[in-house]
C-alpha cells in the first residue's frame, strides 16, 4: 500500500482538526457558554468582535460565539441523526438486495435509488413541512429519509464485489446462510467505505441543515442554529456584517473539515484513488 | 438506440407514476382531513364543508387521485384556494423567473466547471492546480444562501451594479431582468462549478493514462490538442452523470436562491404556499419539479447512451 502523499496527509489533519473543534465546541456548550444566550441585553447590541464578546454580538446583544457553540449541537445532531437513520435502513437493505441479487428488494433497492433523485432533502421538507408544520424534527426526517438509499446503494455495490469472492463461497459451501455470511463476513469487510460514505453524508447533511433552517423549515427560536442566525442577520448585513459572516464561516469550516477528513479517509482505505479527486 | 430509449422511458414513467403517488399521500390522505389542514382549528363547520366540496373529499383516496392524477395529464392543476386563480397559470407566470435562473446558473457553471477542470488536469500537480483544488473545496463547503448574502453586500448594497433583490417582470424590457437573474445565477452556480471541476479532473486524469492518449500524442499531437479531441469525449461520460443528479441540487438550491433575492418564481410560491397552507398549490408545484428533474435526468441517460455506445445494452 502505497503511504498517502504528505500535501494530502496535512489535508486530512487540517480536516480532522476542523472537525474535533467544531465537536469539541458543541460538547463544551452543554455546559458551558461564554455567555448566557436567553434573554435581550439591548445596551450590548451589535458589538463588533474583540472586547468581552470574541465574535460580537447580535442585534438582540447575544453573544455570537455562544450562540454558535449552541448552534454546532443543532447542526451536529441533526446531521448525524440523518445518518444514523440512513445507515439503519439502508445499509439492511443494500445487504439483502447483495444476497438476493435480481430479487424483489434489489429491484426495489435500485428503483428507490432512482427515485431518490427526484426527491432533494429540501423537497421532502417542503412535503413534510406542509403537512405537519416546521420543526427540527422534520428536518431530520427530510435528510435522513434522503439517505437511505444512498446507504443502500454504496452498500449493495460493495457488497455485490464481495459475494463473488473465494472465502464468501468457502462460507456458503460450509452451510453458512445468506443472512450470517452477511452479518460475519461482508458487513466487517465494507465498514470502512460506509464510514467514508458517512463522512460525506454527514457534511451534506450540514449543508441541508443549514439551508432548512435558513428558510424557516428546520430548527425554530429559540433553539439557536447557523442557518437561522443567518436568516436573522441578513437584513443587518450592511450595518453589523459580522453578524452574517460568523455563522457562514461556521458552517464553511465544519463542512470543509468533514470533506478532508472523508477524502482522507478515502485515499487510506484505497490507495488506487490516491491524488485523484 | 431506440429499444434503450424506449426501455428508458418505461422506468421514467413509472417512477413518475410512484412519485405522484408518494407526493399525493403525504399531501391528502396521510394528514386525514386536508380541509382542516388548511383552514386551521378555528375554521367553522360551514367553511369546511365548503373547502371540502371544493377539493373533491367526498370520493375515495383512490378516486381523488385519479382524478388529480388525469388533471395533471390534462395540464389541469386545480384552482389555489388563496390566489383564487388556475395553478397552471400561477406556475406558468412564475416558471418564467425560475427557468431562465435554472438556465443561466447551469450555463454559468458550466463556464467556469470546465475551463477549471481542464486546466487542473492538464498541469496537474502545479501550483495552479492546487489553488483550482482549493478553490473548490471552498466552493463545495459553501452554503449558496450565504454566499448570496455575501455576493448583495459586495456587489449591490457596496458597488450598487446589480440590484440586491426582485423581478422587475420581463415587460420591463430583457436587460433590468438580467440584471435581477445575475447575482442568484452565480450564487446557485459557484458550488456545481466547484463539483464540475472536480469531476472532470478526475475523469480527466483517467483517461490520459490511457494508450489512445498516448498513441494521439506519438501521431504528434500537442498534450493539449490529445486531451480536447481525445480525453475531453471520454471523460464527459462521468461528468453527464452527476450533473443529472446535480439537477435536482441546483433545483433545491434555487428554491432557497429565490427566498435570498425575494424573486417572484417556483420556489417563492412554494413558501408562500406552505405559511398560507395552500396544499394544492404545494402539491402540483412539488410534482412539477420532480417532473422537470426526472425529465432532465432522462435526457442526461439518452446523452449518456449517445457518446457511449456500451451503455445503450
Amino acid at each position: 500500500m502505497a503511504p498517502p502523499t504528505p500535501g494530502r496527509s496535512g489535508a486530512m489533519r487540517i480536516g480532522a482538526l476542523l472537525t474535533a473543534l467544531c465537536v469539541a465546541a458543541a460538547l463544551v456548550s452543554l455546559i458551558w457558554t461564554p455567555h448566557p444566550v436567553e434573554g435581550v441585553d439591548i445596551p450590548a447590541r451589535l458589538q463588533p468582535p474583540g472586547g468581552a464578546f470574541a465574535l460580537g454580538t447580535d442585534q438582540f446583544g447575544r453573544d455570537i460565539l455562544s450562540m454558535l457553540m449552541i448552534g454546532a449541537r443543532t447542526s451536529l445532531a441533526v446531521a448525524l441523526i440523518a445518518v444514523g437513520i440512513g445507515m439503519a435502513a439502508g445499509v439492511p437493505l443494500g445487504l439483502l438486495a447483495a444476497a438476493r441479487r435480481g430479487g424483489l428488494v434489489d429491484g426495489l433497492v435500485m428503483r428507490l435509488n432512482d427515485l431518490v433523485f427526484a426527491f432533494p432533502s429540501l423537497v421532502i421538507a417542503i412535503l413534510i413541512t406542509a403537512v405537519l408544520g416546521p420543526s427540527a424534527t422534520n428536518a431530520i426526517l427530510a435528510i435522513g429519509i434522503f439517505n437511505i438509499p444512498v446507504f443502500a446503494r454504496v452498500t449493495r455495490g460493495a457488497a455485490l464485489s464481495l459475494w463473488t469472492l473465494d472465502y464468501i463461497r468457502a462460507a456458503r459451501l460450509a452451510g453458512k446462510g445468506a443472512a450470517r455470511i452477511s452479518a460475519e463476513h461482508i458487513l466487517p469487510n465494507i465498514a470502512p467505505l460506509l464510514i467514508v460514505q458517512g463522512t460525506i453524508q454527514f457534511s451534506l447533511g450540514i449543508l441541508a441543515e443549514a439551508g432548512l433552517s435558513y428558510v424557516g423549515l428546520g430548527a425554530q427560536p429559540p433553539v439557536p442554529s447557523w442557518g437561522r442566525m443567518l436568516a436573522d442577520a441578513q437584513t443587518l448585513i450592511a450595518l453589523a456584517p459580522h453578524v452574517a459572516l460568523m455563522p457562514g464561516l461556521a458552517i464553511v469550516l465544519t463542512v470543509l473539515g468533514l470533506n478532508l477528513l472523508g477524502d482522507g479517509l478515502r485515499d487510506r482505505l484505497d490507495p488506487r484513488l490516491g491524488g485523484r479527486a | 438506440m431506440l429499444r434503450f430509449a424506449l426501455l428508458r422511458l418505461s422506468s421514467l414513467v413509472a417512477g413518475i407514476f410512484a412519485a405522484s403517488v408518494i407526493v399525493f399521500a403525504v399531501i391528502e390522505v396521510i394528514p386525514g382531513d386536508p380541509a382542516r389542514v388548511m383552514l386551521g382549528l378555528n375554521a367553522s363547520p360551514e367553511t369546511l364543508a365548503a373547502l371540502r366540496a371544493e377539493l373533491g373529499l367526498g370520493g375515495g383516496p383512490l378516486a381523488r387521485y385519479l382524478d388529480w392524477a388525469g388533471g395533471l395529464i390534462r395540464g389541469d392543476l386545480g384552482i389555489s384556494y388563496t390566489y383564487r386563480v388556475p395553478v397552471a397559470d400561477l406556475v406558468a407566470q412564475r416558471a418564467g423567473v425560475s427557468v431562465p435562473l435554472a438556465i443561466l446558473a447551469l450555463g454559468l457553471a458550466v463556464a467556469i466547471g470546465l475551463p477549471a477542470g481542464l486546466i487542473a488536469a492538464a498541469r496537474r500537480g502545479t501550483a495552479g492546480d492546487l489553488a483550482i483544488m482549493g478553490a473548490t473545496q471552498i466552493g463545495i463547503a459553501l452554503p449558496n444562501f450565504w454566499f448570496a448574502m455575501l455576493l448583495v453586500s459586495v456587489f449591490a448594497v457596496g458597488a450598487g451594479w446589480f440590484p440586491s433583490g426582485g423581478f422587475p417582470g420581463w415587460d420591463q424590457g430583457i436587460a433590468p431582468n438580467l440584471r435581477a437573474l445575475v447575482l442568484p445565477a452565480v450564487a446557485l452556480a459557484l458550488p456545481q462549478a466547484a463539483i464540475l471541476a472536480r469531476v472532470l479532473r478526475a475523469a480527466l486524469l483517467e483517461t490520459l493514462g490511457q494508450d489512445y492518449i498516448r498513441a494521439a500524442r506519438a501521431k504528434g499531437l500537442s498534450r493539449a490538442q490529445a486531451i480536447l479531441r481525445h480525453g475531453l469525449r471520454n471523460a464527459m461520460i462521468p461528468v453527464l452523470n452527476p450533473s443529472g443528479v446535480q439537477f435536482s441540487f441546483l433545483i433545491a438550491g434555487a428554491i432557497i436562491i429565490e427566498n435570498v433575492f425575494y424573486l417572484p418564481g417556483l420556489g417563492r410560491l412554494v413558501f408562500q404556499a406552505i405559511t398560507q397552507r395552500d396544499l394544492i398549490v404545494v402539491e402540483s408545484v412539488v410534482m412539477l419539479l420532480i417532473l422537470a428533474v426526472v425529465a432532465v435526468n432522462f435526457a442526461v441517460d439518452l446523452a449518456y447512451a449517445a457518446i457511449d455506445p456500451r451503455l445503450r445494452r
